[in-house]
C-alpha cells in the first residue's frame, strides 16, 4: 500500500502521464489541435531528459497521439532508446511504439538489429516475446536477413510461449527474405508435430499460409496434413488445414477424392459454423476440380446445398449472407442443385439487409430457366415497386434486364411479355438506366420480327404518354426510352394502327424539352411516319387528309428548326424544305407518296458482329497479292506519303503485272504473313471456329427470330406483364396437350412450319434455342497471346518470391549464416541413397511434367507404377504421394444386415458440442514443468515427452475437481472447441547409447496388404560425426525386412544419410509380413562409424523392434451408417475388456486410442463412443467404448478373433497407464 | 488478417493494428474510408462487406466497432470469432470493459492483442494462456516499477 502511494506520487512528478494526456484532450474539445501541439512540445522536452522513465512516458504518450493521426516519426530514435531500456516496463512501451509507427522507410530501423538480437536471446521469456511481437510488425528485408537465424533457433526454444511466436514470425521473415525459407523449412515442418498444441497450430498456420500462395510446392505434405486433419480436434487448426487442402486439390484431383469423405464427416458432425462453412467451401472447391471426372458426388453436393440452406434459413444475417455466397459458387457447376431452392432465395429478396438482397440477386441470375423466368421476373418486378432507395432499385432493374437478355434471350419464350416488362420498367422514376431499357427495346424490336407489330403498338403508347415519362426531363435518365420508341415507331410504321395520332404525339411542343439527340431521332422518324401516312391516304384516295397531314408537318416543324441543338436544327430545316416541296406537288395533285416512301425503302437488318469477316472473297481476287510493287527495304518511313499517292495512280494497273512469277509471289506472301504474325497490332483473320457462310454473302444468313405467337397480339390499354404470365401458362398447358396429341401424328407432319411450330412449344431447352441464335462479339486477341494466368499475377506479389521447391535438399550455399544445420527432408525409402545435389537442379520441372502425365491416365498408370520401380529418389517421393493418394478409404464395404444393441445408441444422435472440453489446466502444468527445466535438457526434452506426459497426468488427477469447474465455465465461450489435446507422440524409443538415440514409429501401408513402414529417427547425441550407418534385423518367418534386390537376408540396409553432431534425421524401412494378427518382435543391430578428431571407431547398437498389432491398423474414417451395417453383418467376432482406475477425461481417452491405436471416432454420445479402424489386410475393427465412473469398458468386434484380443490387450496396457 | 481497427460510434479511432506494411498516408485513407462505410451500415445488416479486394468483417460491441480486413479466401466466421475472443479477453482483463478502459489503457489493449494475434495470425487460442501471459508480464512490470520506485 505504502509502495503504491509512493509510486503514485512519483507518477505525478512527471509533467503529464498518459491518463492526463487523454483526459486533457477530452477536456479541450474546442481547441484540441492547439492543446496537442502544446503537449508535443512538452514531450519534446521530456525526451531530452536522461531519465529513461520520463522518456518512456513520453513515448507512450506519443504512441497515443500517433493513433489520433499525428506524425511522430521524428521521435523514432527516442523510441529505440526506450526499446533498449533494460526494464521490461519501458522496453514494452518502446516496442509497442515501434510496432505502431516503424515501417520500411524508417531509416533508424537498422540501428535496432543488435538490440533485437539481444532481446531475442534474453533469459526473460517476456523480453523475447515482446521483441518478437514488435518485430512481426516492422520487420524489413535487412532485419529478416540478419535475424533469420536467431529466430530459427528460437523455434526450438524450451518454452512453447517463445516457440509459437518464433514459428509465427517466421512467416513474416519468409516474406521479407525468401532465401530463409528452404533452410528453415525442415524445422518448421518438425513443428507440425510439436508436443505443444499452440506451437503445432502456429506451424500449421504458417505452412498453410505459405501453401495457399504456392500450393504445388507443398503437395508432398498432403499426407501429413491429412493425418493432422483426421486427428486434430482444434477447430482453428482444422479450418486452416481444410483451407490448405482447398488450395491443393486443383493440383491433384485424387487428393480431392480422398478428402470428400472426411470432409463430409466433418460437415455432418461439427457444431461450429465456421468449420462447417470452411468444409462446405472446400468440398465445393474439390467438386469443382473434380467436376469432369467424378460424376457420382451428387450426394456431397446435396449435403452442401442442404447445409447451406440451413445457413440461409438462419435468423443470423451473417450466416444468411455466407450461405448465399457459397451457394453462388455451387451454382457455377451444379446449377440444378441450387435451382431447387429458388423459393428460399426469392425469400431473401425480402430481407432487410441490402447486401443479402444483392447476393440473392446474383444467385437468381444463374437460376433462371425457360420455365421459371417469368415467375422470377414477376417477383423481381414486385420488389422494384417496393424498393426504397434508387441504388438498389437500379440494381434490380439491371439485374432484370441481365437475367432476361442473357445468352441471347435464351430463356425468353414470349417476347410480348418481355416488351411489356420493359414498358413497365419505364415507369420507374429517377433511374439512371433508361438507356439500358432503350437498348433492349431496340434490340428486341429489330431482331424479333414477329414482335414488331406489338412492339410498335407499345411504343406508340409510350410516345403518347411521353409527358408521364419525361415530366422532369433533364435529370431523368428514363426519357432515353423515347429515343427507342420514336425510332421503332418510325422504322416499323407500317405496323402502326393509329399513325396520325402517333405523329401528332411526336409533334407536341413538349418534345422540344427533350435532350437533343432524342429530338433528332424524333424529327427523322416523324418523316418516316409521315411518308407512310401519306401513302396510306393516297391509296385510299383521301387527298384532303393527305394535305392536312402535310400542313400539320409544316406548321409544327419550325419549332425544331429553332432548336439550339445543331443536329435537330439541321435535320428539321432539311425536312421542312422537303415537305414544303411535297406540298407544292400535292397542290398540283401529283401523287408523291411513292417517291417519299422510297426515301426510307429497304429493310434495316441487324448485322452480326462478324458479318464483315464472313463476306466471301470473289473469285479471282487475291487479297494477298501486291497491288503494286512493294517498296524496297531501304525505303524509310518518311517517304510513305508519296507512295500513297503513287498507290492510287497505279491501282488500275494491277492486271498489267502478270510477269511476276508465281514463285516470287509465294515467297512474298509468306514473308508478309510472317510479318503480320509478328506484328501484335495487326488484327488477324483468325480462322473462325464457326462455319463460314460461303454461299450467302448478303445479310440473309443473319438469324432473325421467327416465332409464331399463339397469343393475341392486341392487348388493350397499357399491358401488364402479369397477363402474359397467365397466358403463357395456359399456352404451355395447351401446347403440352397438343404435343401429346401430335406425337401420334408426328410422322405425317414431318416437314415445314408445322414441325417448327410444334417444336417451339416443347419446353426442352434445345428445341427453341436455334431460333434465337445471334452471333456474339468476342474479344479479339493477337494470335501469339499466351493463354497463361501469368497476367493476373502481380509482379510485385510478395508471395511470388516464396515459390520455392522445398523438397530439394539444401545446398551449402543456401544455409543461413552462422547456424550449421543439415536436417534434410525425411527420406522415404530405405533403398534410396542421398543423391548428389547437382543432380537435383532440374527437378521441379520434371516433377511437374510427371504430375500432369499422371493425372491424365491415373488408372493405367497405377499398374505401371508398380512395375517401373524406383529409379531415382525424387521419383520415389513422387510415388509416395501417389501411393498415398491412390489408397482411397474404404467405405464400409462389407455391409450386411443384422442387429446390434449398441449401434442404435451410437447412431441415435449427432454428437453436437461434444468436444467442448477444456484442457487448459493440463497445458498450464506442462508449461510450468517446462519452465522449471534447465536449458540443459533442451534437446532431450522432446524425446522425454512421454515421461512428462505421465507426470502431467498424475498432477491432473490431483487437480481434477478444479479442472471440472473450468469446464463448466468454458462452455459459454462460443462455438469453438479450441482447447486441443495434450501432446502425444507415436515415436517410441528403439535403442540408445552415448552416441546415438533412435526412436521409431510403425505405419501400416494401405496399398500393400503385407507391408508396414518403420520410420526411425536417428539423433546424434555425441560431438562426433556419425557415418556409414547400417541397419540390420534378424528376419523371422513371418516378418522380413524388405531389402534391395540381389542382397542376402543377412545384409543390412545403409541409412541414407550421415549425422553431424547434434543433428537428427529420419529414415524409413519397409517390412513385409504374412500374418498380422499377432504382435511381433524383431532383434536387430545398428552399426555405424564414429568419426572425430582422434580418428574413427566402429560402434554397434542392438535393438528390439516391436510390431504391435496397432501398427497394422490404419486410421480409416467410417460413416455411422456403414458402421452400423458392419456391426449388423454378423461376420465379426466379439470380445471385451474393462480397465479400472481411469481418471483422464473421456475426450483424452478417445484421443489416446485414436492416436496410439490408429482408430477414428465414428460417433460419440456422452460418455460412449463408437470407433473404427481397419488393418492393412482389411480386417474391420469396431469398438464401443463406454466410460463409467472410474473405469472404461471396451467392446470390440473384429473379423479376426486373435487380432481383436491382441489389440484389446494392447489397449488395456495403454489405458492402464492413464 | 491485414489489419484491425477499433473505432467509436462517433468515428473516433480507438485502436489500430496493421499487419501489412503501409504508409501512414495510406493507413489514414483506409481508416477514414472504412469508418465511414461501416458507420453508414444499418444495425440489422450482416457483418461482412466486400471492400476493394478485401473482405471486411466488423462487429459492434456497445459503442465500439471492431473491424478486421481479411483476404478473399479467409473465413469470415472465424474472423468474427477472433473479434469476439478479443472482446472477451478485454472484458476479462479489465472486468466488463468499456470504451473508456480502452482509451485510458490503450497500451494494455495492444498488449493483449499482441498476445492473441501475431502478424495477423492467431497465436494463442486459449484465453487463459493469453491472460496468464499478460498477467505475468504485468507482474514483471509491477515489480520492476516497485524496484524503481524504491531506488529513485
Amino acid at each position: 500500500m505504502a509502495l503504491k502511494m509512493v509510486k503514485g506520487s512519483i507518477d505525478r512528478m512527471f509533467d503529464k502521464n498518459l491518463q492526463d494526456l487523454v483526459r486533457g484532450i477530452r477536456n479541450h474539445k474546442e481547441d484540441e489541435a492547439k492543446y496537442i501541439s502544446q503537449c508535443i512540445d512538452e514531450i519534446k522536452q521530456e525526451l531530452k531528459q536522461d531519465n529513461i522513465a520520463v522518456k518512456a512516458n513520453a513515448v507512450c504518450k506519443l504512441t497515443y497521439l500517433q493513433m489520433l493521426g499525428y506524425d511522430i516519426s521524428w521521435a523514432a530514435f527516442n523510441i529505440i532508446e526506450v526499446m533498449s531500456a533494460s526494464k521490461f516496463t519501458f522496453k514494452r512501451i518502446g516496442y509497442l511504439a515501434a510496432s505502431q509507427c516503424f515501417h520500411e522507410g524508417t531509416d533508424v530501423i537498422m540501428l535496432t538489429t543488435n538490440q533485437i538480437r539481444k532481446d531475442l536471446s534474453s533469459p526473460n521469456q517476456y523480453d523475447t516475446g515482446v521483441a518478437l511481437t514488435g518485430l512481426s510488425c516492422f520487420v524489413t528485408p535487412d532485419l529478416a536477413r540478419d535475424l533469420a537465424n536467431d529466430i530459427m533457433t528460437l523455434m526450438s526454444h524450451t518454452k512453447p510461449y517463445i516457440r509459437k511466436k518464433a514459428v509465427l514470425i517466421m512467416y513474416k521473415v519468409f516474406l521479407k527474405y525468401p532465401e530463409s525459407l528452404r533452410p528453415a523449412f525442415p524445422r518448421l515442418k518438425e513443428k507440425l508435430e510439436d508436443p505443444d498444441p499452440g506451437v503445432q497450430s502456429a506451424a500449421v498456420n504458417v505452412i498453410c499460409e505459405l501453401a495457399r500462395r504456392n500450393p504445388k510446392n507443398y503437395l508432398s505434405l498432403a499426407p501429413l496434413f491429412f493425418k493432422l486433419m483426421t486427428s486434430s480436434t482444434n477447430n482453428w487448426v482444422l479450418i486452416k488445414i481444410i483451407k490448405l487442402f482447398g488450395a491443393l486439390t486443383p493440383l491433384e484431383p485424387r487428393l480431392g477424392k480422398k478428402l470428400i469423405e472426411p470432409l463430409t464427416n466433418l460437415i455432418h458432425s461439427t457444431s461450429a459454423m465456421s468449420l462447417l462453412y470452411e468444409c462446405v467451401n472446400t468440398v465445393i472447391a474439390v467438386l469443382i476440380s473434380l467436376s469432369s471426372g467424378m460424376p457420382n458426388h451428387s450426394a456431397s453436393i446435396q449435403l452442401c446445398v442442404q447445409k447451406l440452406r440451413i445457413l440461409i434459413e438462419d435468423s443470423d444475417q451473417n450466416l444468411k449472407y455466407l450461405g448465399l455466397l457459397a451457394m453462388s459458387k455451387i451454382l457455377k457447376t451444379h446449377p440444378k442443385s441450387v435451382q431447387s431452392h429458388k423459393d428460399l432465395i426469392l425469400q431473401c429478396l425480402d430481407d432487410k439487409d441490402e447486401s443479402i438482397r444483392l447476393r440473392a440477386l446474383d444467385l437468381l441470375y444463374g437460376m433462371v430457366s425457360k420455365k421459371n423466368l417469368m415467375e422470377i421476373v414477376k417477383k423481381l418486378m414486385i420488389h422494384v415497386d417496393k424498393a426504397e432507395g434508387t441504388t438498389y432499385r437500379d440494381e434490380l432493374l439491371t439485374k432484370i434486364i441481365d437475367i432476361c437478355s442473357q445468352s441471347n434471350y435464351q430463356y425468353i419464350t414470349n417476347f410480348e411479355w418481355y416488351i411489356s416488362i420493359l414498358v413497365e420498367l419505364t415507369r420507374l422514376e429517377g433511374t439512371r438506366h433508361g438507356h439500358l431499357i432503350a437498348a433492349q427495346m431496340l434490340d428486341v424490336a429489330i431482331r424479333v420480327k414477329a414482335i414488331r407489330k406489338f412492339a410498335v403498338s407499345q411504343m406508340a403508347m409510350l410516345l403518347d404518354n411521353a409527358h408521364l415519362i419525361a415530366s422532369n426531363t433533364q435529370r431523368n435518365g428514363i426519357c432515353e426510352v423515347l429515343y427507342a420508341a420514336a425510332w421503332i415507331c418510325g422504322e416499323f410504321s407500317e405496323h402502326l394502327e393509329e399513325a396520325n395520332q402517333t405523329l401528332e404525339a411526336m409533334l407536341r411542343p413538349k418534345v422540344t424539352t427533350l435532350p437533343g439527340h432524342i429530338q433528332a431521332v424524333y424529327v427523322q422518324n416523324m418523316v418516316k411516319l409521315y411518308a407512310s401516312i401519306l401513302q396510306q391516304k393516297e391509296q385510299a384516295g383521301e387527298k384532303e387528309a393527305a394535305q392536312e397531314i402535310t400542313q400539320l408537318m409544316i406548321e409544327r416543324l419550325p419549332q425544331f428548326v429553332q432548336s439550339a441543338d445543331l443536329e435537330v436544327q439541321e435535320r428539321a430545316s432539311c425536312i421542312l424544305q422537303l415537305i414544303k416541296y411535297i406540298q407544292k406537288l400535292q397542290v398540283k395533285e401529283v401523287p408523291v407518296a411513292e417517291e417519299v416512301i422510297a426515301l426510307f425503302a429497304g429493310e434495316l437488318n441487324p448485322v452480326a458482329p462478324k458479318a464483315q469477316k464472313k463476306v466471301p472473297v470473289p473469285e479471282g481476287l487475291d487479297l494477298d497479292a501486291w497491288i503494286n510493287e512493294p517498296p524496297s527495304d531501304s525505303e524509310s518511313e518518311d517517304e510513305k506519303p508519296k507512295t500513297i499517292f503513287h498507290d492510287e495512280e497505279q491501282r488500275h494497273s494491277k492486271p498489267r503485272h502478270p510477269e511476276m512469277d508465281e514463285e516470287e509471289l509465294a515467297r512474298r506472301r509468306e514473308a508478309r504473313k510472317q510479318e503480320q504474325a509478328n506484328n501484335p497490332f495487326y488484327i488477324k483473320s483468325s480462322p473462325s471456329p464457326q462455319k463460314r457462310y460461303q454461299d450467302t454473302p448478303g445479310v440473309e444468313h443473319i438469324p432473325v427470330v421467327q416465332i409464331d405467337l399463339s397469343v393475341p397480339l392486341k392487348v388493350p390499354g397499357m399491358p401488364m406483364s402479369d397477363q402474359y404470365v397467365k397466358l403463357e401458362e395456359e399456352r404451355r398447358h395447351k401446347q403440352k396437350l397438343e404435343k401429346d396429341k401430335k406425337k401420334k401424328k408426328q410422322k405425317k407432319e414431318k416437314r415445314g412450319k408445322h414441325h417448327r411450330h410444334n417444336s417451339l412449344h416443347t419446353e426442352s431447352e434445345e428445341d427453341i434455342a436455334p431460333a434465337h441464335h445471334v452471333d456474339i462479339i468476342t474479344e479479339e486477341m493477337p494470335e501469339n497471346a499466351l493463354p497463361s494466368d501469368e497476367d493476373d499475377k502481380d509482379p510485385n506479389d510478395p508471395y511470388k518470391a516464396l515459390d520455392i521447391d522445398l523438397d530439394k535438399p539444401l545446398a551449402d550455399s543456401e544455409k543461413l549464416p552462422v547456424q550449421r544445420h543439415r536436417n534434410a527432408e525425411a527420406l522415404k525409402t530405405p533403398e534410396s541413397e542421398v543423391p548428389p545435389v547437382e543432380k537435383k537442379s532440374k527437378k521441379p520441372k520434371k516433377k511437374e511434367k510427371k504430375h500432369k502425365e499422371k493425372e491424365k491416365d491415373k488408372g493405367k498408370k497405377k499398374e505401371k507404377e508398380k512395375k517401373v520401380v524406383e529409379e531415382e529418389e525424387e521419383e520415389k517421393k513422387e510415388e509416395d504421394l501417389d501411393f498415398w493418394l491412390s489408397t482411397a478409404p474404404p467405405p464400409g464395404s462389407a455391409a450386411q444386415p443384422q442387429s446390434g444393441p449398441q449401434t442404435s445408441a451410437a447412431v441415435a444422435s449427432e454428437p453436437e458440442g461434444v468436444k467442448k472440453e477444456e484442457r487448459e489446466e493440463q497445458q498450464e502444468e506442462e508449461e510450468e514443468d517446462e519452465g522449471k527445466k534447465s536449458s540443459k535438457h533442451k534437446k532431450k526434452k522432446h524425446k522425454k515427452e512421454k515421461e512428462e506426459k505421465s507426470k502431467d497426468k498424475k498432477k491432473s488427477k490431483k487437480k481434477h475437481h478444479h479442472s471440472e469447474e473450468e469446464m463448466a465455465e468454458s462452455v459459454q465461450n462460443g462455438t469453438l472447441d479450441d482447447e486441443p489435446l495434450p501432446p502425444m507422440s507415436s515415436y517410441r524409443l528403439l535403442a540408445e547409447n552415448p552416441y546415438i538415440k533412435t526412436t521409431y514409429d510403425i505405419q501400416g501401408n494401405l496399398q500393400n496388404d503385407s507391408q508396414v513402414t518403420v520410420s526411425v529417427i536417428f539423433e546424434n547425441k555425441s560431438t562426433s560425426f556419425l557415418k556409414s550407418m547400417e541397419l540390420n534385423v534378424l528376419d523371422s518367418l513371418n516378418t522380413k525386412m524388405l531389402r534391395p534386390e540381389g542382397s542376402s537376408v543377412h545384409d543390412g540396409i545403409p541409412v541414407p544419410f550421415q549425422l553431424p553432431p547434434g543433428i537428427s534425421n529420419e529414415a524409413q524401412f519397409v517390412f513385409t509380413l504374412q500374418s498380422i494378427v499377432m504382435a511381433q518382435k524383431l532383434k536387430g543391430t545398428l552399426s555405424f562409424i564414429v568419426k572425430n578428431d582422434e580418428g574413427s571407431t566402429h560402434e554397434k547398437l542392438d535393438f528390439k523392434l516391436h510390431f504391435s498389432c496397432a501398427s497394422y491398423l490404419i486410421t480409416t474414417p467410417c460413416y455411422s451408417d456403414a458402421f452400423a451395417k458392419l456391426l449388423e453383418s454378423g461376420d465379426l467376432h466379439m470380445s471385451s475388456i474393462k480397465v479400472d482406475g481411469i481418471s483422464i477425461s473421456f475426450q483424452h481417452l478417445l484421443a489416446k486410442i485414436c492416436f496410439h491405436h490408429h482408430f477414428s471416432v465414428v460417433e460419440r454420445v456422452d460418455s460412449c463412443a463408437s470407433m473404427y479402424s481397419r488393418s492393412i489386410q482389411g480386417h474391420h475393427v469396431c469398438l464401443l467404448v463406454k466410460k463409467g465412473e472410474n473405469s472404461v469398458s471396451i467392446d470390440g468386434k473384429c473379423s479376426d478373433p486373435t487380432l481383436l484380443s491382441n489389440l484389446l490387450d494392447e489397449m488395456k496396457e495403454t489405458l492402464s497407464k492413464c | 488478417m491485414q489489419f484491425m481497427l477499433l473505432f467509436s460510434r462517433q468515428g473516433k479511432l480507438r485502436l489500430q493494428k496493421w499487419y501489412v506494411p503501409l504508409s501512414d498516408k495510406e493507413k489514414k485513407k483506409i481508416t477514414r474510408e472504412l469508418v465511414q462505410t461501416v458507420l453508414a451500415r444499418k444495425p440489422k445488416m450482416c457483418s461482412f462487406l466486400e471492400w476493394r479486394d478485401l473482405k471486411i468483417v466488423y462487429k459492434r460491441y456497445a459503442s465500439l466497432y471492431f473491424c478486421c480486413a481479411i483476404e478473399d479466401q479467409d473465413n469470415e466466421l472465424i474472423t468474427l470469432e477472433i473479434i469476439h475472443r478479443y472482446v472477451e479477453l478485454l472484458d476479462k482483463y479489465f472486468g466488463s470493459v468499456c470504451e473508456l478502459d480502452i482509451i485510458f489503457n490503450f497500451e494494455k489493449a495492444y498488449f493483449i492483442l499482441d498476445e492473441f494475434l501475431l502478424g495477423g495470425e492467431v497465436q494463442e487460442t486459449s484465453k487463459k494462456n493469453v491472460l496468464k501471459a499478460i498477467e505475468q508480464a504485468d507482474l514483471l512490470q509491477e515489480s520492476q516499477n516497485e524496484d524503481w520506485g524504491a531506488t529513485s
